[in-house]
């Protein structure tokens, strides 16, 4: 039932209200006292020489693409491999297709220089 | 544990779409080419075979009944026809893009695997008759299409037009998938089927029709949702332009004409109503718009904004009007590119990419090209919906079926808007036959093979469809009769 859940939702409420009381006290009672150093973001204490907002190189986001795309490729072949005893056969040939088509847009992006950094 | 019954020969022309986009980046691995142009002209000449393949082997199966492959996806006669024009189109600019595409690009492989990717796509998503595959076939054409929009790199515009469709499209995505989550929720079963034989209504459903409604018009470029579309159509390629404007359309008419028939608890009275509604801001928003355009694309892209407002007016009438949108659809796959074809023809080339063509480019086009002219000029008056051309008769089957389901008004809002529309093709009618040619008119001084026989097939289809209209509207008929 779900009454009986009801005080998990008790506690959710108290558990939010706490938090919130507390970081508003912190918030009324705290000292502020603010300076240049303590305003700056913190980089492992380093002093920032330069914006944050940089532009990147292409060259990561195709890295990243590829990665994800054949990251993803193995995460199918997890639940593959486990009901293979099943599949059999039809298994193994839907598998083959499936990594026919990457391998070739593989050597594809390879050929077209996509892993090369410069 | 059952494996799914994969019945893969009513599925040959897809397969022949897929295997010859594999084949291209195997081949352009494989070879060495001399020029743009040689590597263009090879991948044209196998995408373009591979595409009449493709056409011949879903002709030969119209007429052999219904096949269903792995329960996700049926081979009736509407989706063999839907091939047929998605084919179509495909076809047509293909042709078109056998000299066009080499101007800026040496990319050809990648085109045109992107390409065919995008045509089984669409062939996919007419045929679908369970949520996922539709939605995966959506997506399988939609992101061919944003490359296909962005692919030439050195115009900013087609950058522009590539990101707006993207993050849009993308956007609209995730409204189509909400709906079919809630289809989901409320029958507890993703085929189309079974969702009609659950459907008793309920307000989850209707939600979910709601926002899968908004992921198709924003494929169809329904007014409100058709932001991309003038800015996408302008700075693609207009290859791709010509294809995306009917291909898109003729798949997503097609799919959500199944999904409609698959939600008998939501009743016309109630989606007709919501259609009707986007048909006419459509058509009006569209025409009005085109009115002002300089841009001979972009007063296309928005007059293709408007064919789509009248195509939903078919909508409306239900299963009733399904080979008259049909029909329009073939129409439509002829004239528009056709349009376009001729559109390519007036860009003046710059090193890196032909410029857009304005509508004065056309000037004079009668005097020094008369035969281009005179195909431009039909492909005009067939888009204004001039009888005996095809573009009267799709209107004519399509309002009508409008009508006699009982949207009179519908119809007639569509018959003033045609009237509208006159306005802007006939200016290029005046334009290129009355208007003196001065600087700014231009036209190639060659017009590659490949794009003349684009603009002579599709000048052929006009005229021949529109004369054997009654023939091919009963013949079409005949493949909806079965969905009645």
């Amino acid at each position: 039932m779900a009454i009986d859940y009801l005080p998990i939702l008790i506690l959710i409420i108290v558990a939010f209200l706490f938090a919130a009381f507390i970081l508003g006290l912190t918030w009324v009672l705290g000292p502020k006292r603010p300076n240049k150093a303590k305003d700056e973001p913190i980089e492992s204490g380093m002093i920032p020489f330069t914006s944050p907002r940089q532009r990147f190189s292409v060259q990561y986001y195709m890295v990243a693409m590829m990665f994800i795309l054949f990251d993803v490729e193995v995460i199918f072949l997890y639940p593959w491999a486990v009901k293979m005893g099943q599949l059999k056969w039809f298994g193994i040939a839907e598998m083959a297709v499936f990594l026919l088509i990457l391998v070739i847009g593989f050597f594809f992006v390879w050929k077209k220089g996509a892993f090369e950094w410069d | 544990m059952t494996l799914p019954n994969l019945d893969l020969p009513p599925l040959l022309p897809e397969i022949i779409l897929i295997g010859m986009a594999l084949l291209l980046l195997v081949v352009d691995m494989a070879a060495r080419f001399r020029d743009a142009r040689a590597e263009g002209s090879l991948m044209a000449g196998l995408t373009f075979a591979s595409v009449l393949i493709a056409a011949g082997a879903t002709a030969a199966g119209i007429g052999g009944g219904d096949a269903s492959v792995a329960g996700v996806v049926l081979v009736d006669d509407l989706s063999r026809y839907l091939n047929l024009v998605v084919l179509l189109a495909a076809g047509l600019s293909v042709l078109l893009a056998w000299a066009y595409v080499p101007q800026f690009s040496r990319e050809s492989s990648s085109f045109y695997a992107l390409v065919l990717l995008a045509t089984a796509g669409m062939m996919f998503m007419g045929k679908s008759v369970e949520l996922i595959t539709l939605f995966v076939s959506l997506e399988i054409l939609s992101v061919s299409l944003y490359i296909l929009t962005g692919f030439n790199r050195h115009q900013l515009a087609s950058a522009e037009g590539a990101l707006k469709y993207f993050l849009l499209g993308a956007f609209s995505s995730g409204f189509f998938l909400y709906g079919l989550a809630l289809f989901y929720v409320q029958t507890g079963s993703t085929q189309l089927a079974e969702i009609a034989a659950q459907d008793s209504g309920g307000v989850l459903l209707l939600i979910g029709l709601g926002l899968l409604l908004v992921g198709f018009f924003f494929k169809l470029a329904g007014v409100p949702f058709h932001m991309w579309a003038p800015d996408a159509y302008q700075g693609a390629p207009t290859p791709v332009t010509g294809f995306m404007s009917v291909a898109t359309k003729a798949a997503a008419f097609i799919a959500l004409f199944r999904v409609l028939a698959a939600v008998p608890g939501v009743p016309v009275e109630v989606w007709g109503w919501a259609v009707a509604i986007v048909a006419v801001l459509t058509m009006t928003w569209g025409n009005f718009a085109a009115l002002r355009q300089k841009s001979l694309k972009r007063m296309l892209a928005y007059s293709s904004i408007a064919h789509a407002g009248y195509m939903m007016t078919g909508l409306v009438a239900g299963t009733d009007a399904l080979n008259a949108i049909l029909y329009y659809l073939f129409a439509y796959a002829f004239m528009n590119i056709g349009a376009f074809a001729v559109a390519a023809m007036l860009e003046r080339p710059t090193p890196n990419a032909p410029q857009d063509a304005t509508i004065d480019a056309a000037r004079g086009l009668f005097d020094r090209r008369p035969a281009l002219a005179t195909a431009m000029a039909i492909f005009m008056l067939s888009l204004t919906g001039i009888p005996p051309l095809v573009g009267f008769f799709g209107k004519l089957y399509v309002f009508g079926a409008a009508v006699s389901a009982g949207w009179a008004w519908l119809a007639v809002v569509g018959m003033l808007n045609s009237v509208v529309s006159a306005y802007y093709y006939l200016r290029v009618v005046v334009v290129m036959f009355m208007a003196p040619e001065d600087e700014t008119s231009y036209v190639r001084s060659r017009i590659p093979a490949g794009a003349g026989t684009a603009i002579a097939v599709a000048v052929t289809g006009v005229l021949l469809m529109g004369l054997l209209a009654t023939p091919v509207f009963v013949e079409l008929g005949r493949a909806v009769i079965a969905l009645r």
